[in-house]
């Protein structure tokens, strides 16, 4: 798909404004204290890092919290991812980790089942945008990383 | 405001120029696309598209083996290519001229010659804080290899190097010096005369990395006396797959091939194969010849425009645009020496250089973001990122005014 000659009022397909609002004030930028899952995400084309902490308990997510620096793409996935994965089983948060990243590569229509992603449909516009994919999803690769309890740093680039 | 058919104050006139470069007239997003990303490659005139054209129409035959017309024209057109190359840097010789892919070769063909030849457990490489990978790894891997190590000048908060501290480290166990001619990230100009005359006094050799410094500043090797001088085609308006390393006659003699093939040999049995004589040596394979022919091309363009009116342009440019983007506010400029040239990097508070990126390129703004292949120097600034235009000839002050309006796009956006 291109986006050559599209009027430059599509950007708020982009950065829509509950993505801006997560940007200037990110839900659970902390770390947990004990924390059962950790994991690292590093995006090197652009030397985004991401810390993902989780406190898992009888295979549900009972916290999930992040820190790091990144655009704000990749800021209001981390910080929308990690309040969406909050009571979700492992097996859930898995199957989101899919539908989120089938989504922001256009594989799929969020709103084919508009209540699997609820909120993080907000991510869709990010299709339109190939260099930036890797912002909306670094946060979930590195989910998906501390749910497989991996203890590597897992790159956008390993894919 | 001026004019952009106005002649600049520098007797070079802009409009001109711009209708040189076909790839400039068009629209991106709906809106004129203002091209800042020089630093990353540079458009290339027509100049250089009609010698691409009219060699593959005409001349386009394998170099130095035929016997027939075509053969011959093309060798003639490759070897002038050379000469173009020598005078345009000052080469004493175009034995002294090898064609490479790009810059990069250019530094592991020294480093896995001359850098394999000379260096041993406990010798030193010096090398600085603003270096691209390009002129890092390269060092890193022949120094793994030989028990070598990596000496790195540090910078100041400005981005200057520090000379009293390069002297420092030139040392007993120095084998080389090698150093960036002008920052891709920072824009500074390093003193490269006055450090390789540094190197000297200690009988240390010094390879120069050109590729943001050739179509910016006149380069003369032999003032200079680089024992190695790296640049890059296509940042000099020349096609891409075309570089050239410039090396002294006497180092070049010494040290072995590179790669092995055809054209660097003079004669090969299944015993014995006797190296052909410089640059062949160095050039394995059939070369990128009409690279090198658009090359010529663009070394010509930029030699009848005169690199002294380039320079001075691109001088009045800089300081339009480090004024005009100081007036951002919450914005920074990263790389703020004395000596500098053609890039304008900077971060603005509170958000991140790619959401920049993404905001301006709706304006048909194309600047750099990222960390430009400059990893340990944004280690050092303490910044994950720098958003850069990067400028060329036929940039104008209009396309930085349209810079600075999208940069105030982006403050509306995220503050």
């Amino acid at each position: 798909m291109t986006r050559r000659g599209l009027p430059a009022s599509d950007l708020r397909e982009l950065y829509q404004e509950v993505i801006l609002d997560h940007n200037r004030r990110p839900r659970n930028f902390r770390a947990i204290e004990g924390a059962s899952r950790h994991a690292e995400g590093y995006n090197p084309l652009c030397g985004d890092r991401l810390s993902l902490y989780l406190k898992v308990e009888d295979a549900v997510i009972k916290d999930a919290s992040f820190q790091g620096s990144g655009c704000a793409i990749s800021k209001a996935s981390a910080s929308m991812m990690t309040d969406s994965v909050k009571g979700k089983t492992l097996s859930e948060a898995r199957g989101m980790f899919e539908q989120f990243r089938q989504m922001v590569t256009g594989n799929a229509d969020p709103l084919a089942h508009p209540e699997r992603l609820g909120k993080l449909a907000v991510f869709e516009g990010v299709r339109n945008y190939p260099a930036r994919v890797k912002c909306a999803s670094l946060a979930w690769h590195t989910l998906r990383s501390a749910i497989d309890a991996k203890d590597e740093v897992v790159s956008t680039e390993t894919e | 405001m001026t004019s952009i058919a106005a002649p600049s104050q520098v007797g070079f006139n802009v409009r001109w120029i711009r209708e040189d470069f076909p790839i400039l007239r068009q629209t991106v997003h709906g809106k004129p696309l203002v091209y800042l990303d020089n630093a990353a490659t540079a458009q290339k005139p027509r100049a250089v598209l009609d010698a691409l054209m009219a060699y593959y129409s005409e001349d386009n035959a394998n170099v130095h083996r035929g016997v027939h017309l075509l053969s011959e024209r093309a060798t003639q057109a490759f070897e002038d290519a050379r000469a173009t190359v020598q005078r345009f840097i000052n080469a004493a010789s175009a034995r002294e001229i090898v064609f490479t892919r790009n810059a990069t070769e250019g530094i592991n063909l020294v480093a896995q010659t001359f850098g394999r030849a000379r260096l041993g457990p406990g010798d030193e490489v010096v090398i600085s804080a603003m270096e691209h990978h390009s002129n890092i790894v390269p060092w890193q891997m022949v120094c793994e290899e030989k028990g070598a190590s990596l000496r790195v000048i540090p910078i100041t908060d400005e981005g200057a190097l520090q000379i009293e501290e390069y002297e420092r480290l030139l040392g007993s166990h120095t084998r080389l010096v090698s150093i960036v001619h002008l920052s891709n990230v920072l824009g500074t100009i390093n003193p490269v005369r006055q450090m390789i005359a540094m190197a000297h006094r200690r009988g240390v050799p010094v390879l120069i990395d050109g590729s943001q410094a050739t179509h910016h500043m006149a380069v003369d090797v032999q003032a200079l006396d680089a024992d190695f001088y790296v640049f890059t085609g296509h940042k000099l308006y020349g096609p891409t797959g075309i570089g050239v390393l410039y090396g002294k006659e006497r180092l070049l003699d010494e040290m072995p091939p590179y790669q092995g093939g055809g054209d660097m040999i003079s004669s090969v049995t299944f015993e014995k194969t006797t190296y052909n004589v410089l640059p062949y040596k160095f050039e394995a394979g059939t070369p990128n010849i009409a690279g090198a022919v658009g090359l010529a091309a663009a070394v010509d363009y930029i030699t009848a425009i005169g690199m002294d009116r380039i320079t001075a342009h691109e001088r009045e440019l800089l300081a339009y645009g480090t004024a005009a983007l100081s007036g951002v506010p919450g914005l920074t400029l990263i790389g703020t020496a004395p000596e500098k040239a053609s890039v304008l990097s900077f971060v603005m508070d509170g958000v991140h250089s790619h959401d920049i990126g993404t905001v301006v390129d709706q304006e048909g703004v194309a600047i750099r973001t990222g960390h430009h292949c400059a990893q340990p120097l944004m280690q050092r600034l303490g910044i994950p990122a720098t958003a850069r235009a990067s400028l060329a000839l036929y940039n104008t002050r209009e396309e930085i005014d349209a810079l600075v309006a999208a940069l105030h796009k982006v403050r509306e956006l995220f503050t």
